[in-house]
């Protein structure tokens, strides 16, 4: 019961883009279309279930002045070993993503949750903690990424709703991301009643 | 004149808030005044400036080294070794700034704009305008790159000064505006597109 | 357990205990993914290759590097099965266009792919079948040395992405530069073999 808490809380009540707004730059940087943001919100996952769990096991060794630079590097070991391991099996994904997978290193969500949650916690905990918070940013990468696909090439998940001709290209371009996560963030809001 | 043109272009036509979407969370986060947003522009130009030079060194080594793989962690942790400097450098010399930057500085580590940038130039897959990728043209765009960013927090901060005197619908408040504005913003960034062709022929490139 | 002190031999310590960890960690993981990358990319040229030259076995046989007028690397891929180029243009709409085009003998064009853009998606991006065979831009069967490609707003007969005619000529200009670094190199290659050029398709 208090992991299904955990969860709960890291999907909806701590949801990292619609309540804390962090990690915003693949928020917006990688949901052209709904498959590439579940795509980042896994890889974003994966790293982030692995450092707190790393985290919270080492924590106690780690002096308290060195803390921050400590988590970085276990962050960015995991990171760039993703990124090998991605560019090895997962080649189409990786070259699509491209920048924004080493870049996850400096995504707030990662060392804030390390911070915050896994520098306090147990290692199951943790670990709860980060399946929550990462399947919280999953699904808003997911959801944001397929309103954007939708609405600007009429398609979802690559399968055609209607016809191209009739999309708004602007939500595939830059300023759509800034204005549908907008809105989507009320939206939430309004239903969640945060 | 090319060197003029990666200028242009890196703060209009590719602006990194706008068109690359680096930088996002101190550009919602410091944006709520212009005096912040512009302190902020400062230290992210500081420190992006000298993180693209060093960054840019250690790449030759790990290139020479094969260690290339290890670029991630020696590019973050120079990052953040540089930012506790400034913000040592900071306290002594403008208290007043440390204070109004406040949480934000220890921040600039993580934004991903620097080790976006630094990562970009390291590998020369930026945008060099048809010129060799070089240090030289790679500071050119790192620091066009932080005037950029500059650019769009100071306007975007104007701009929430005088939204928070409006009378905004309940559920809007907040974020929600404050991103339907910087969508305009890019939008009308979206209009220098192409911009840059046009001044290479006018510089006749 | 009690939390380490901050001084600063334990800082030290642990520091560099992490760091070596991680490089070591690092290295191993790279060992191991080195070898399926690189045969990643080794599938995707030869993927890329096949696709531009309509077959599904060919071999590269010869790899060469030439510049064109404009400094950039051509990279030609002589196979059993027809020439492969890959050539860019610098000036697209969003900077480097980087094509890959395959040529039959006497430079007819039989494929192409974009490799690598930076347009805008959904419009500029439309270059990868825009020009493929049956599409509104077809160049599939043309031959660029009989007649330069050229869209038609400039004169020339193929039709330009709606929308992006800039990146439209930038993606002719590197099929263009591809076909004369194509010419260049079976001119020659007919020059050390005695041949005459020939159209055989």
């Amino acid at each position: 019961m208090k992991y299904f808490k955990i969860l709960w809380n890291g999907i909806l009540k701590e949801n990292p883009t619609f309540v804390l707004l962090l990690g915003m730059c693949p928020t917006l940087g990688t949901t052209s279309s709904a498959i590439n943001g579940m795509s980042m919100g896994l890889a974003t996952m994966a790293v982030l279930i692995f450092s707190n769990l790393i985290i919270s096991c080492i924590k106690q060794l780690i002096p308290d002045m060195v803390r921050i630079p400590s988590y970085i590097v276990v962050i960015a070991s995991l990171v760039t070993a993703l990124q090998m391991i991605m560019q090895a099996y997962t080649p189409e994904m990786y070259a699509t993503l491209g920048l924004f997978i080493p870049l996850i290193v400096v995504n707030c969500i990662i060392l804030g949750r390390a911070e915050a949650f896994a520098a306090k916690n147990g290692p199951i905990e943790s670990l709860f903690d980060g399946i929550g918070i990462g399947l919280g940013f999953t699904i808003a990468l997911t959801l944001l990424g397929g309103i954007r696909e939708l609405l600007g090439t009429g398609k979802l998940f690559g399968v055609e709703l209607y016809s191209e001709n009739y999309g708004m290209l602007l939500f595939v371009l830059a300023p759509g991301a800034f204005i549908a996560l907008g809105y989507l963030i009320a939206v939430v809001k309004k239903v969640a009643k945060i | 004149m090319a060197y003029l043109l990666i200028f242009f272009s890196a703060i209009f036509v590719n602006n990194i808030v706008f068109s690359q979407f680096l930088g996002i969370c101190p550009f919602l986060g410091v944006s709520k005044k212009v005096d912040t947003a512009l302190g902020m522009s400062a230290a992210v130009a500081f420190v992006l400036t000298i993180a693209t030079i060093v960054t840019y060194l250690i790449q030759i080594l790990l290139v020479k080294y094969e260690l290339v793989y290890l670029q991630t962690i020696a590019f973050i942790l120079v990052i953040a070794a540089l930012v506790q400097m400034v913000e040592i450098i900071l306290k002594k010399v403008s208290p007043a700034l440390y204070q109004a930057l406040g949480v934000f500085l220890p921040l600039i580590t993580t934004n991903c704009a620097i080790l976006g940038v630094a990562i970009l130039v390291a590998q020369g897959t930026y945008n060099a305008q048809g010129m060799e990728p070089n240090l030289l043209t790679g500071v050119v765009y790192a620091v066009s790159t932080a005037l950029g960013f500059g650019l769009a927090l100071t306007i975007f901060a104007a701009i929430r000064e005088q939204l928070a005197m409006m009378d905004i619908p309940k559920g809007m408040q907040g974020m929600p505006i404050a991103l339907v504005v910087a969508g305009l913003l890019a939008m009308a960034f979206m209009g220098f597109s192409g911009v840059d062709n046009g001044l290479a022929k006018v510089f006749g490139l | 357990m009690k939390k380490l002190p901050s001084t600063l031999p334990n800082m030290l310590i642990v520091l560099t205990l992490i760091s070596v960890i991680a490089a070591g960690a690092l290295a191993y993981v790279n060992k191991i993914t080195t070898g399926p990358i690189a045969e990643n990319k080794a599938r995707v040229l030869a993927e890329g290759i096949n696709s531009v030259l309509g077959v599904t076995d060919a071999q590269v046989q010869e790899t060469t590097t030439v510049q064109d007028a404009n400094g950039n690397d051509v990279i030609l891929y002589a196979t059993d099965k027809g020439m492969a180029v890959q050539a860019i243009d610098p000036n697209a709409f969003g900077g480097n266009l980087k094509v890959l085009v395959g040529f039959s003998d006497g430079g007819t064009i039989k494929g192409y792919t974009v490799l690598e853009h930076a347009e805008t998606p959904g419009l500029g991006a439309k270059a990868n079948f825009w020009f493929q065979k049956g599409e509104k831009g077809d160049i599939i069967g043309k031959n660029p040395g009989e007649k330069e490609l050229i869209v038609s707003k400039d004169g020339g007969d193929v039709d330009a992405i709606t929308a992006s005619t800039i990146t439209s000529r930038a993606f002719l200009r590197a099929v263009n530069v591809a076909f004369h670094a194509y010419a260049g190199a079976s001119a020659t290659a007919d020059v050390e073999t005695g041949a005459t050029p020939q159209n055989k398709n």
